[in-house]
């Protein structure tokens, strides 16, 4: 039996795809340095820290769910990584373990805030973002914490950020030319091939999607509806964590000025994700090609030498163009969100 | 002679296929109270919605006091005295305000002026609250008020617009006695100022301290209207559930051992306590009116709530699970009632909506999902009960409710159960459905204890060997499914009820 070919249906299924293909070419004839490999590995390496978050967030989109405090745990990750280092004099490994442990108890109590006490996921984790970004400056007094400083307490901080921590996000890798790939977008590869692995090919991966879709359902097929909310949240903190070591580990200090945009990002990657292949729905792979839309979006604008103000303009129209692809074109009305 | 408020003649009204009114005739006098019953999915709340302007009919006239009546939205039939107070009260009110400005809700909606003078509208408030007895602190919020006061708040803001027809759904599923006198009270004032009242209620203490009338719905249609000095309130049960004999031969297999043994199950604090035994091989149905406790009997056997006192056990051993996975775990499944609310995952095929509670079955290292394993599952799962579908990749939702739901009852028939609990499997779907599900049901039911609840009566007889009839909360009659005494089934259905003190 031939398909009928459908307009709509091709638009909503590869419309965004075809997108990205267009503007990778458009730059291309318009500044042909954009076609490099180089240049390919810094889109990468720019969205590898808010594609992490980006998938944290995607699980707990898949419940149903939405977490607001990743950008603040990914800033306490980083001062907290700071800190371990350079006034506890403590090494690489010992500043990950309590970032990402930090990250997972923040996960932790999200899930039991929205789980137990019954606060709106927005609320929740909202509230836990104001406390967040305000908990992260209290031990240093409002200061970035760099080797040297002046410590509140007296004397100076003698530790220094250790060479194997710094590593994370800045060493690079051979691959065909010297020195190409950097390692956060390996991890930004291995965490969407895991994060994308769990969702889909998983029994768990698909409960989380059972319960997004129909809480109530779910648990009267006899799933532990609370856990696997608990669980997204998690991740989420978990991912979140991870992305402020990487970040740490970029800057070499803990400064805390900085990852102000990584939740607005993150959150339109995983929104734009929606729109990929027609999913309508949170996926992995849609995120992670959402945050390479942003990502030669606007490397190609900045090659073009378009002004760094106009960026969060064009992050937002695109955005709510994906949102216009997922719920108007597709007629599926998108996910109930209470 | 009281004129008649509502004349309405032959309204139909169809969703896709499904012919939900099929030419209603009913006409409601000023000046009583005509009580409406019918069994799920008769058609009333779809007769009240168009009543009330949330939907628009298909064909078919309706007048109000003469004039033709077709509200385009609820504020139309609101401006033209049709009022409904509904089933579910914090739908009536606004908790979060006081209770002058929810006495004024409709006011303040449609109101004129921009700024609000605040002692005005107390004064006002007052007066509202004054003409159906709610004595409260107008000032308070809706939300600090018993539930009876807040339905007072709903039924006095609606009186405030003078009705002709006050239509309530339900009124006093959540109320006390004295709660329920005082609104009957109220009820009666309004029936001697000539409204006339559209009372829609399963319980016959309501039924006979109110009923001018009763009319009974079946199948979208009006299947009964009974009137006069003694109301015949067990022939207004028999139109609404139906009587037909089916052909369907029940073959009754030999008992096999117990499987559930419950004893002096209470089911509320102030039930009746009950003895409940179920064994491999049969097929026993609950069968009683809405309300009367079938559900919350699944709900306790599944794990969901618990039961006031009692002991159940399970294969001799003691059972009282402590939610639905503990239930699973211990082979008793549920087939739960309305598939949309408890049963079907919108997102999801035919494939994962039927593998759901039995993912691990389908999985290799690493809980990874092995597709060739749920395919399969799902295929036999299509050909044993008949879904209709092109795939079973279909998404859930392209198929018809018959379909649907064989699909959800079919989720729990793929692996072998100690007990298998369907509440309400016949739900929505078509005779064809119907029997398909039905035959599955016993076919497969050697080997586990099966228990099906269903408030038709009809539906009991296709698919049990046992037949037990369940009111206020406990278990009233058994009887076997062979040369069946129908009049005393129907008589247990309805004259419990009818007996209990009023």
């Amino acid at each position: 039996m031939k398909k009928d070919f459908n307009l709509t249906d091709f638009a909503i299924r590869y419309g965004f795809l075809i997108l990205m293909a267009a503007l990778v070419i458009g730059f291309s004839i318009a500044q042909p340095a954009f076609l490099t490999a180089r240049s390919g590995v810094f889109i990468l390496q720019s969205v590898a820290i808010t594609g992490i978050l980006a998938l944290g967030v995607t699980a707990t989109l898949v419940v149903g769910g939405f977490d607001l405090s990743i950008g603040a745990v990914a800033t306490s990750a980083l001062m907290l990584s700071a800190y371990t280092m350079v006034i506890w004099d403590l090494g690489a490994v010992e500043a990950v373990v309590f970032c990402l442990a930090m990250g997972a108890f923040v996960g932790l109590i999200n899930g039991l805030l929205i789980v137990k006490m019954r606060v709106p996921d927005l609320l929740a984790t909202l509230g836990m973002m104001f406390l967040l970004m305000g908990l992260q400056r209290i031990p240093t007094e409002g200061n970035s914490i760099s080797t040297g400083m002046s410590l509140p307490g007296g004397g100076t901080a003698t530790g220094t950020f250790s060479p194997g921590f710094l590593m994370l996000g800045r060493h690079r890798l051979d691959f065909i030319l010297e020195d190409l790939v950097p390692l956060s977008v390996v991890f930004l590869i291995v965490i969407a091939f895991l994060v994308w692995g769990f969702l889909e090919l998983t029994r768990h991966g698909r409960v989380m999607y059972a319960i997004g879709s129909n809480a109530k359902a779910a648990s009267l097929a006899g799933i532990n509806v609370n856990f696997y909310r608990i669980l997204a949240y998690v991740i989420s903190g978990t991912l979140a964590s991870f992305g402020g070591i990487l970040l740490a580990a970029r800057l070499g200090r803990g400064d805390v000025a900085s990852g102000n945009n990584l939740l607005l990002d993150a959150v339109a990657a995983a929104l734009i994700g929606f729109a990929v292949l027609g999913a309508a729905k949170p996926n992995a792979f849609g995120t992670a090609i959402g945050a390479l839309f942003v990502g030669i979006l606007l490397q190609g604008l900045t090659m073009l030498n378009a002004p760094y103000y106009t960026q969060d303009f064009i992050k937002g129209a695109v955005l709510v163009v994906a949102l216009v692809f997922t719920f108007a074109l597709s007629g599926r009305g998108g996910r109930a969100r209470g | 002679m009281p004129q008649d408020a509502i004349v309405i003649t032959g309204l139909t009204r169809s969703f896709a296929r499904n012919h939900v009114l099929r030419g209603v005739n009913l006409t409601l006098p000023a000046g009583k109270v005509t009580v409406l019953m019918g069994a799920n999915g008769a058609g009333k709340s779809t007769l009240v919605k168009i009543l009330c302007g949330v939907q628009r009919r298909d064909t078919g006239e309706i007048t109000l006091g003469g004039q033709p009546f077709d509200p385009p939205d609820p504020a139309s039939a609101l401006r033209a005295g049709v009022v409904t107070v509904h089933q579910n009260i914090n739908d009536g009110v606004a908790p979060d305000l006081d209770v002058a400005s929810n006495l004024l809700l409709d006011e303040l909606a449609a109101g004129s002026s921009f700024f609000l003078n605040a002692r005005r509208m107390r004064e006002e408030a007052r007066r509202i609250a004054g003409a159906v007895g709610l004595d409260v602190d107008v000032t308070r919020p809706v939300r600090e008020l018993s539930l009876a006061d807040r339905q007072l708040v709903s039924i006095a803001r609606a009186m405030s617009h003078r009705p002709r027809l006050l239509i309530l759904d339900e009124p006093t599923s959540s109320l006390s006695a004295t709660e329920t006198e005082r609104l009957f009270i109220l009820i009666d004032r309004l029936r001697a100022e000539g409204v006339a009242i559209l009372y829609i209620s399963h319980r016959m203490s309501d039924i006979r301290r109110l009923a001018d009338r009763i009319v009974s719905m079946r199948d979208g249609q009006i299947s009964g209207q009974f009137e006069g000095e003694t109301l015949d309130y067990a022939g207004a049960v028999r139109a609404m559930l139906g009587h037909e004999i089916t052909e369907v031969d029940i073959d009754i297999p030999p008992q096999g051992r117990a499987v559930i043994e419950a004893r002096a199950l209470r089911l509320r604090p102030d039930a009746v306590p009950f003895d409940l035994s179920l064994h491999e091989n049969e097929v026993v149905a609950i069968t009683g009116l809405v309300g009367s406790g079938k559900s919350l009997l699944a709900e306790v056997l599944f794990g969901v709530s618990r039961a006031e006192g009692g002991t159940i056990t399970l294969d001799g051993a003691p059972y009282m699970p402590k939610n639905p996975g503990a239930a699973v775990q211990a082979g008793v499944f549920l087939s739960a009632k309305d598939r949309l609310l408890n049963a079907v995952i919108p997102e999801f095929d035919i494939t994962r909506n039927m593998v759901l509670p039995f993912l691990s079955r389908h999985t290799g290292l690493l809980s990874l999902l092995r597709p060739g394993s749920e395919r399969a599952t799902a295929t036999r799962m299509i050909g044993e009960m008949g879904v209709v579908c092109q795939s079973p990749k279909d998404g859930i939702l392209t198929l018809s409710g018959g379909n649907q739901q064989k699909v959800v009852v079919a989720r729990w028939l793929a692996e072998a159960s100690r007990l298998l609990i369907l509440d309400e499997p016949f739900q929505g779907v078509d005779i064809q459905a119907r029997r398909d599900i039905g035959r599955h049901i016993r076919a497969s039911a050697s080997g586990r204890a099966t228990l099906v609840l269903c408030a038709e009566i009809d539906e009991a007889l296709e698919v049990a060997d046992r037949i037990l009839v369940m009111s206020e909360h406990s278990i009233i009659g058994a009887h076997r499914n062979q040369n069946i005494d129908l009049g005393l089934v129907m008589a247990q259905v309805t004259e419990s009820a009818a007996g209990m003190p009023s």
